[in-house]
């Protein structure tokens, strides 16, 4: 199971785990729920350059529209094939096999501003 | 059981309303929406697994948040006639009929399902946002409605005619809906479901045919078993008074558990109404919308008799020009939406009034507003998808339709 205290957030409700200067990000558990049953993700070209705040992707349910934000400045590394198979991957594993991008982080650091688990539950305003 | 005037709910602080059945929802770990001014559950755990159960084997629904009116007394059926766009006077006991409420200019005020219970006795079930709307409606057409209409109903053949008693009445409208819970259980094994339920008398469900009702009981108390429902699936809908409404939601769920029945939210109610071609109050009709545009005209009554919108409509039936209500497919998973534009070439044409990737079909499916001329089966149209135009092919209503 992933440690989701070694997670940072985004108040965009996408997580980020960083490893080295590649930064794995996905939608929170809270996000996917707040979706619902997600049937459809669109996600970016890889080596595609992406600035911070720039939609990247699209999560669909049968409801709604999530956007996919870079939280950072960087390069797509990596996008998650499998999503776009099998979507319902974002519902039943958000931190594991429902990441969404990786991207390769321009200044090499984490921009400022993330949350930390706690910060960010208590942003949804739940309970662990 | 007790009633409350309509005004009670149009007070201006919008406090949220919420069923007799919240505390199954919540224990049940439901998510909720806002619905009408209600909080509704949106969904229990999978919207698409809900939407399956009810395809496949059976869901059940709170929709408790519906309006319920009764309207009795002698004239009942001829103010009926004169308030709706549809003739009610002539349904037989124990029967149901889906019917318009219009304005005078022919817009749909709401759309309601018509239960006559007995010899001048109806139920009408009106949507939760619209309840403050056909109140008002009702108790000025009570008035409104010609004089001779309330005398002259002839009392139907073979029943008993007991409104008629205190002859020369106006006809009663009673807003019943804070005192009723609605349950729907809807699906292929519903009839099984009610028929296994605890303390429910499920003789009722003998010889009741689809958009017919019955009075059975539950533990002792009246229950209305409707055989109607919103999902194009076979199902029934079941009024209880309040305090029954969590007994006999357990008992219900006892009894479809074992036959893949699922608590199912409004994300689901809304895919399969779609999929099924059913209008949404708000989204397919209202107050802008003539019946025959969004495929209704045969829900209008077409004799000589008077009734609110009549004259608007018989003006408008020479004009050709407005938009009509459509099924779009699309291939491909993403889906239009309520709201998006629709084109035809370079030319914006109409609009989505709902629309899904069709969790049945597994493509996607909208209904939207385009101009008769390009209405035709098989006009290939595009859809506005956030900048990037989807081609769509109208179709023909419902997009799914159930194996008898």
């Amino acid at each position: 199971m992933t440690d989701l205290n070694a997670l940072h957030f985004t108040p965009e409700h996408e997580w980020i785990s960083i490893d080295g200067d590649v930064a794995t990000i996905g939608i929170t558990d809270y996000a996917a729920e707040q979706l619902g049953d997600v049937v459809f993700v669109e996600l970016p070209d890889i080596d595609s350059g992406v600035t911070a705040g720039q939609v990247v992707g699209e999560i669909e349910s049968t409801k709604s529209v999530g956007e996919l934000f870079a939280p950072m400045d960087g390069d797509i590394v990596g996008v998650n094939e499998a999503v776009v198979d099998d979507p319902s991957l974002v519902n039943s594993a958000p931190f594991e096999a429902g990441w969404l991008i990786k991207v390769r982080v321009a200044t090499g650091e984490l921009p400022a501003g993330l949350l930390d688990r706690a910060a960010y539950v208590a942003l949804t305003g739940g309970a662990q | 059981m007790t009633t409350a005037s309509p005004s009670a709910s149009g007070a201006a602080a919008p406090e949220p309303r919420f069923t007799p059945l919240r505390g199954i929802h919540e224990a049940l770990g439901a998510t909720f929406t806002d619905f009408g001014g209600w909080q509704m559950p949106v969904r229990y755990g999978s919207d698409l697994a809900e939407h399956r159960a009810v395809r496949e084997a059976a869901g059940m629904f709170d929709i408790s948040h519906m309006a319920e009116f009764l309207v009795t007394g002698h004239g009942a059926g001829a103010f009926l006639d004169y308030a709706l766009a549809g003739t009610l006077s002539t349904l037989a006991v124990g029967r149901a009929k889906y019917s318009l409420l219009l304005a005078d200019d022919g817009g749909i005020i709401d759309d309601v399902i018509v239960y006559c219970l007995g010899p001048e006795w109806y139920l009408v079930i009106a949507n939760a946002g619209n309840r403050d709307a056909v109140a008002a409606a009702f108790a000025e057409r009570v008035t409104r409605a010609p004089i001779a209409a309330a005398f002259g109903a002839e009392p139907l053949e073979g029943t008993m005619f007991l409104g008629g008693i205190v002859g020369g009445d106006l006809a009663r409208v009673e807003d019943v809906s804070d005192a009723c819970a609605l349950i729907a259980v809807q699906g292929p094994r519903a009839r099984e479901i009610i028929a296994a339920a605890e303390g429910l008398d499920a003789s009722a469900l003998d010889g009741l045919g689809y958009y017919a009702a019955a009075q059975s009981t539950f533990d002792g108390e009246p229950l209305l078993l409707a055989r109607t429902g919103y999902t194009g699936e076979d199902g029934y809908e079941l009024l209880v008074p309040n305090a029954r409404a969590a007994q006999l939601w357990e008992a219900l769920a006892v009894a479809g558990e074992p036959l893949g029945m699922l608590p199912a939210g409004l994300a689901s109610r809304d895919t399969l109404r779609l999929e099924a071609g059913m209008p949404l109050y708000g989204h397919e009709l209202s107050r802008d919308v003539l019946p025959a545009q969004a495929g209704l005209g045969r829900v209008v009554a077409q004799g000589e008799g008077e009734f609110v919108g009549r004259e608007a409509l018989l003006a408008a039936a020479s004009d050709a020009s407005r938009p009509v209500l459509v099924g779009l497919v699309a291939e491909g998973r993403r889906a239009g939406r309520a709201g998006y534009a629709v084109f035809d070439g370079e030319t914006q044409v109409g609009e989505v009034t709902s629309g899904a990737l069709s969790p049945t079909l597994g493509h996607p499916i909208a209904m939207a507003f385009v101009p008769p001329a390009l209405a035709g089966e098989g006009t290939v149209l595009s859809i506005d998808v956030r900048g990037t135009k989807v081609p769509a092919t109208v179709t023909a209503l419902p997009f799914y339709r159930r194996k008898k």
